[in-house]
């Protein structure tokens, strides 16, 4: 009789169990489709030349993938960061995804440009080969044209020092690249 | 200066509320009347220092303090001052502290109208409040400091409110989600006073039944607000996603809608007694775990501001603590015999028992449905998300399930009825009824639709019973004419409820089935149709607002040649963010509303647009605004005001059970 009363509790406890497990769990950590693998071979027009480009666009390397657009609230606070890292010399690709090109232009116009180019990607089609999740999201391009890592949200100098850092050795430390935070 | 006085003003609170969850819970272990009677006084000084901390943190809203890191992530010069004042709980840190400031509110309330009770039980109630009280007030302090500053490096401007914020709905419906929400720790407190004291009879519940009808009618109001702003501000039209964020504030509202019941069989009967409690503990931990699925992230979701880990682990640490501990104190005091009092299998507490049962189903399946993704996600599974069609196929029924016997229920007897008694009242309305079903449905489409037959047949089923129990109150057959002094704020209250209960299902099933809509490519000059209704866009023009620049559309609408409204739906980009903001227009009445959104531009010239036509949508609101109110009407019952703690009689068949 009196074991009946403690349902409750045990019922509680498997519940808090599964939540303490809930919470060990990214849910924004995807493991990126084709880590490892070459990149996703594309044919398009670039962002702002309107030339044609292909994967044989993408030279530089080691180089950073940036998946952005103008939709994206993110994107925006991210935005400075990318140019302080181009301004130091790190090549960096956008993908411009299933946005407007000529809003992207204005963005880029307005805000400054930081980009070697951008893959123009209004279907989608290019993210989809990569594995993208949403925007913003960078990807790293090693010197062998394999996609090296992924990260998934907004890209800044703690995520930039511990993530990234080992295919840039260059970019300065935070105390240098202090001015990226006027932004915010 | 100003955060700086907030900030110590938060301490001196947690401070105080430790003092209130200590000093008279030993008081009224130790039967220490002095220790006791300090209950009330540390309930208003934790009451006063939230306000001041609450205060001061709108002052820095209201005077554009950006170097609060609060202000500067949610605010913005350009803000109108009203929206300054509400993006303090448009964001994580500020919204817990009006959880905060609402709970002391609840404290204070107690702490007041609490005179007449058992001081044993007041010191406990509010000693109970105070470790609810300490657990936020630490999380606050902790790990969500609404006061942290952003220096040396103040931002010049601040970064805006999120523009679907930026809306009078939002401004009241927090505050009065949160009044349900945190109301139902009154009637946890009041469960785990009695537990401890082990009196366990019917004068704890008609103390605490004053109390949950109020919570809970506040909760009501609260998600009728939610539901009312998601179909005009999201510019989609839909009143009720089955979001988590939405779930969370659903299943207090079920469990509660449960509790409301089952203490009236507990006050007028003696009997579920272990339920009650139970329910009562349930209720407020689903709020606990509601705040915790909302701030930790656990969940994604467009109403979860914050996806923190370490927040999250502190809810759950204190959910543990809180509900682990109520439901261990439980398990150990709750009476495990039979209660004395019987009642037939034919009777009002059977009903009951069945509307306790229909509930707290309900609040499992939405529960399952809400953390399903969790749990497979746990088990490594793969990602899952659990859409509508999951919960309409199991709640729909449910409700439609409890239906039939909440007409029974308001003229149904305590202890012992019969079935011929009950159709000797029901069965003539019932079958009037059942005409108006079969005759209202095909009305306004071509084919008969059998769900709006029956959603027309279960609300009017609803409707008879509450009506017939009204009159056989007032009506007298000896003295003739209408005894209008029988009618009691209780019954008044559960009638109201009830009728706001049917109004909203009849509401729900019509716009579902009925509801029209059209996808069009609309250019200056355009007409389109839809129904009987006829769309032309006369003009499209620019509008500036305080803080943002809008496309706005001019529609006129007509119904046959007669000019029904101009409706003018926007497309507005807000300065700050540059976030894109869809505001749908709207001709509202009482049989249906056509409502226009803008999509996106096509070319210079058009725009695509989405027409609709929701018939009866009005009727989901005002009913649950019936609904929360009926529960408001309840408390003022007069034998609420005389906390005496003896159980009368209860008269057969008149007694009202609120709610």
């Amino acid at each position: 009789m009196r074991a009946k009363k403690f349902i409750p509790l045990v019922a509680f406890a498997v519940l808090a169990g599964l939540l303490f497990r809930g919470l060990s769990i990214d849910p924004t950590e995807l493991p990126a489709a084709r880590l490892g693998q070459p990149f996703p071979n594309f044919a398009g027009p670039e962002l702002r030349s309107g030339r044609q480009i292909s994967v044989a666009a993408l030279t530089e390397r080691p180089a950073l993938v940036n998946v952005w657009a103008t939709w994206c609230y993110s994107c925006r606070v991210e935005h400075p960061y990318l140019l302080a890292l181009a301004e130091q010399g790190v090549p960096i690709y956008g993908l411009n995804y299933k946005d407007q090109p000529v809003k992207a232009r204005e963005w880029l116009a307005q805000l400054g440009d930081p980009y070697q180019l951008n893959v123009v990607d209004v279907e989608g089609s290019v993210g989809l080969d990569l594995g993208v999740y949403g925007a913003p999201e960078t990807y790293v391009l090693d010197a062998a044209g394999h996609i090296a890592h992924r990260h998934v949200g907004v890209l800044d100098e703690a995520v930039f020092q511990r993530d990234f850092s080992r295919w840039f050795p260059t970019v300065a430390s935070p105390a240098a690249a202090a001015g990226s935070e006027d932004g915010l | 200066m100003i955060p700086e006085l907030g900030h110590v003003a938060l301490i001196i609170a947690f401070v105080l509320a430790i003092g209130l969850a200590v000093v008279p819970m030993w008081g009224a272990m130790r039967r220490d009347v002095a220790a006791m009677n300090m209950a009330p006084s540390l309930a208003v000084g934790v009451t006063v220092f939230v306000a001041v901390a609450f205060a001061l943190l709108a002052v820095s809203f209201l005077q554009d303090d950006f170097s609060v890191a609060v202000v500067a992530a949610n605010s913005n010069s350009l803000l109108p001052p009203i929206f300054k004042f509400s993006a303090l709980w448009g964001n994580h840190e500020g919204s817990l502290l009006l959880w905060v400031l609402i709970l002391s509110g609840w404290m204070t309330a107690v702490a007041t109208f609490s005179r007449g009770l058992p001081l044993v039980m007041v010191a406990r109630v509010l000693s109970v409040m105070g470790v609810v009280a300490v657990g936020f007030l630490a999380f606050s302090l902790l790990t969500s400091n609404p006061f942290e500053r952003l220096l040396p490096n103040t931002p010049l401007d601040g970064n805006d409110l999120n523009p679907l914020l930026q809306d009078p709905g939002l401004i009241i419906h927090p505050p009065l989600l949160y009044m349900g929400y945190v109301g139902l720790s009154v009637p946890f407190a009041f469960a785990i006073a009695a537990l401890m004291g082990g009196r366990l009879d019917a004068s704890w519940a008609r103390w605490s039944r004053p109390w949950t009808n109020v919570a809970w009618g506040f909760l009501t109001l609260g998600i009728m607000l939610g539901s009312w702003w998601a179909y005009y501000e999201l510019g989609w039209g839909g009143w009720w996603f089955w979001d988590p964020v939405e779930n969370a504030s659903f299943m207090p509202w079920l469990m509660g809608t449960a509790l409301v019941h089952s203490l009236a069989v507990t006050e007028k009967r003696g009997v579920f007694r272990s339920w009650t409690v139970l329910l009562a503990i349930f209720a407020f931990s689903l709020s606990l775990l509601g705040t915790f699925l909302v701030r930790s992230g656990v969940l994604t979701s467009v109403h979860a501001f914050a996806a923190d880990p370490e927040r999250g682990l502190f809810i759950l640490i204190f959910l543990a603590l809180v509900v682990g501990g109520s439901l261990l104190l439980y398990a150990l005091r709750a009476p495990s015999v039979a209660s004395r009092v019987s009642y037939g299998g034919v009777s009002r507490e059977s009903l009951l028992m069945i509307n306790n049962l229909v509930f707290t189903v309900s609040t499992i399946v939405v529960l399952l449905g809400t953390l399903f993704p969790l749990i497979m996600d746990a088990f490594s599974l793969g990602k899952y998300s659990v859409g509508p069609p999951y919960f309409n196929a199991v709640f729909v029924p449910l409700m439609a399930l409890v239906m039939p016997f909440m007409a029974v229920g308001p003229l149904s007897r305590w202890r012992e009825d019969t079935t011929r008694r009950w159709l000797h009242e029901l069965l003539v309305p019932g079958l009037g009824v059942l005409v108006v079903a079969i005759v209202l449905a095909p009305l306004g489409s071509e084919d008969f639709n059998v769900w709006i037959a029956l959603a027309v047949l279960l609300a009017g089923w609803v409707a008879v019973g509450v009506l017939k129990g009204l009159w056989r109150l007032i009506a007298t057959r000896t003295e003739g004419g209408l005894k209008w002094r029988r009618l009691t704020p209780s019954f008044l209250g559960m009638a109201l409820a009830h009728l706001g209960f049917a109004a909203v299902v009849l509401g729900a099933v019509v716009v579902s089935q009925e509801n029209q809509e059209r996808d069009l490519r609309m250019a200056v000059g355009d007409v389109e149709t839809l129904g009987a209704y006829r769309f032309e866009l006369m003009s499209l023009r620019q509008q500036a607002g305080p803080n943002y620049l809008a496309d706005q559309a001019v529609f006129e609408v007509r119904r046959d040649q007669e000019l029904i409204g101009v409706l003018m739906p926007e497309k507005r980009r807000y300065f700050a963010s540059g976030r894109i903001m869809t505001e749908a227009a709207i001709d509202a009445s009482l049989w249906r509303d056509l409502y226009i959104a803008l999509g996106e531009p096509i070319g210079e010239q058009a725009w695509a647009v989405r027409l609709q036509c929701k018939p009866m949508v009005r009727w989901l609101w005002l009913g649950a605004l019936m609904i929360g109110l009926g529960a408001l009407v309840t408390a003022l019952d007069r034998r609420y005001r005389s906390q005496r703690s003896t159980v009368p009689a209860a008269a057969p068949g008149v007694a009202a059970v609120a709610g």
